[in-house]
């Protein structure tokens, strides 16, 4: 019987939750890395074995932890062992440079800052990290400030795919609250050199050759909180989600706004409908019905809490517009946790299952494609990030 | 042999469940047992000092002696009761939260 993993990373660790196919009964394992943030954890779709976290802390910075057995034992990619006296040097698993001028030795390009003034770019952390579909020693890292890093010995060393800073835009770009990251990765699974990501608060980019050059894919959108509503970058994309049957169809959350877009993000278009409110951080698409979205509502960007304390997924099965509330099992009153962007995935058995977590240190899931809910963990650090692997 | 002392985190981080007694060649200054524990330790580089520029995490603290040294030149001698082992050198973390 297939078997589902989901690997949740919270503020002051990572847990991993394993349950049958049922999804009745749930073993919760952890917390691993106790007390430190754990921004993201994703398994490689080409070696489920492999799994990639980002471990980081406000006081000893980045760590990146990768596991090669499901998540039962983790090490620093190349860091491990001692260096042997005249070996090769220890692998830098946690060391993002940015790209440099050769001329300067300073990293390239400036970005704008909160005073409107040209601000260097200064890594921070991992926000997300994204495995090859096909490679598992091949990952993608999504960073603070908004870069894109690639690693293609499983972690051990990183290097910046810096066309996506360097495209021109990048000294507009600036932070938005919750700083200047990198937080969406999606790879194209028809076309290996095409990948999207998002970026708070410059936007969505998309490249077609594996990374060399990028261009802003941001037209439709529209952003009443910049001065130029429909500029070309500096909307705050807050998530993008694709099913891998239809790659060319996107959908995004924006800080607000549901959008759609059917050509791969050169066009999107409002699918907002009757939500009760288009804010929000999470979306994703059912499994196996590339029409099916889900989205969760919360009150604003001031507010940041489901509408009348009632926590509700919103499903759509006509791709946006047309949206119905799924309550069974939620929080139907005094309900004021956040489900922040990373925190919603769903797994590909038959009858699908999502999952999302809380700031509030829930995790839900749904064994039926989001008809009906139920925690399968009350009490956990607040949640970051959920994502799910389907296991034979 | 050089005593250090780590916060908690960092030795979990590094499999550590004690003191760190390090050999430490040359002159001892924070930057030769800073390199020393990283040599050893390459899992904790990046975590205690700057990849690149080798300063202090801002939220990271060097006391030894009674002393706070964060402040001092990461080349200048270390007190003697360091430099001969009869006292640590701490590693400390920034006290945070609520």
């Amino acid at each position: 019987m297939s078997k589902v993993r989901v690997l949740v990373g919270t503020r002051k660790g990572a847990f991993i939750l394993e349950s049958d196919g049922k999804r009745e009964k749930w073993d919760v394992k952890g917390p691993h890395f106790a007390g430190w943030e754990m921004y993201h954890l994703k398994g490689s779709p080409a070696d489920p074995n492999r799994i990639y976290a980002s471990q980081t802390s406000g006081w000893f910075g980045q760590v990146i932890q990768r596991s090669s057995d499901g998540g039962k034992t983790w090490e620093t990619p190349g860091g491990e062992k001692m260096p042997a006296p005249g070996g090769p040097p220890p692998g830098k698993s946690n060391h993002f440079l940015y790209d440099s001028s050769p001329e300067t030795g300073k990293p390239l390009t400036t970005h704008q800052w909160y005073d409107g003034t040209q601000h260097p770019w200064e890594f921070k952390r991992v926000w997300h990290l994204e495995p090859s579909l096909t490679d598992p020693d091949t990952v993608y890292a999504g960073v603070e400030d908004a870069a894109l890093f690639k690693s293609t010995d499983g972690g051990k060393s990183w290097h910046e795919l810096s066309g996506l800073r360097g495209h021109g835009t990048g000294p507009k770009w600036q932070p938005g609250a919750g700083g200047m990251c990198l937080h969406t990765v999606v790879l194209d699974p028809s076309n290996p050199g095409r990948i999207f990501v998002a970026i708070s608060a410059a936007g969505a980019f998309r490249t077609d050759d594996g990374g060399k050059t990028w261009k802003p894919i941001n037209q439709g959108l529209r952003s009443q909180y910049i001065p130029d509503p429909t500029a070309e970058i500096g909307h705050c994309v807050h998530r993008i989600a694709q099913h891998k049957a239809r790659p060319n169809v996107l959908y995004m959350q924006k800080h607000w706004d549901v959008m759609r877009s059917n050509n791969a993000g050169d066009q999107w278009e409002e699918v907002s409908g009757n939500l009760p409110t288009d804010f929000g951080f999470v979306i994703d698409v059912h499994a196996h019905e590339p029409e099916t979205i889900y989205v969760v509502p919360i009150k604003s960007d001031g507010e940041h809490f489901p509408m009348d304390g009632k926590l509700r997924v919103y499903r759509s099965k006509t791709g946006g517009n047309e949206w119905e509330a799924l309550s069974k099992g939620l929080p139907e009153r005094d309900c004021y946790v956040n489900v922040l962007r990373d925190a919603m995935a769903v797994d590909s058995l038959d009858s699908c299952g999502i999952y999302f977590g809380t700031t509030g240190g829930q995790v839900y899931g749904s064994a039926d494609a989001g008809n009906s809910w139920a925690p399968i963990v009350r009490d956990l650090p607040a949640v970051l990030s959920v994502e799910v692997q389907t296991l034979p | 042999m050089i005593v250090v002392v780590l916060p908690p985190h960092l030795r979990t981080l590094a499999h550590i469940s004690g003191d760190v007694q390090l050999e430490v060649p040359g002159q001892i200054t924070q930057r030769a047992v800073l390199d020393a524990l990283e040599a050893r330790y390459p899992m904790l580089c990046g975590t205690i000092r700057d990849q690149v520029t080798k300063e202090r995490r801002p939220f990271l603290r060097f006391f030894a002696c009674e002393g706070d040294l964060s402040h001092e030149s990461p080349d200048a001698p270390l007190p003697e009761p360091v430099a001969s082992g009869k006292e640590p050198f701490f590693i400390i973390g920034a006290i945070a939260g609520g």
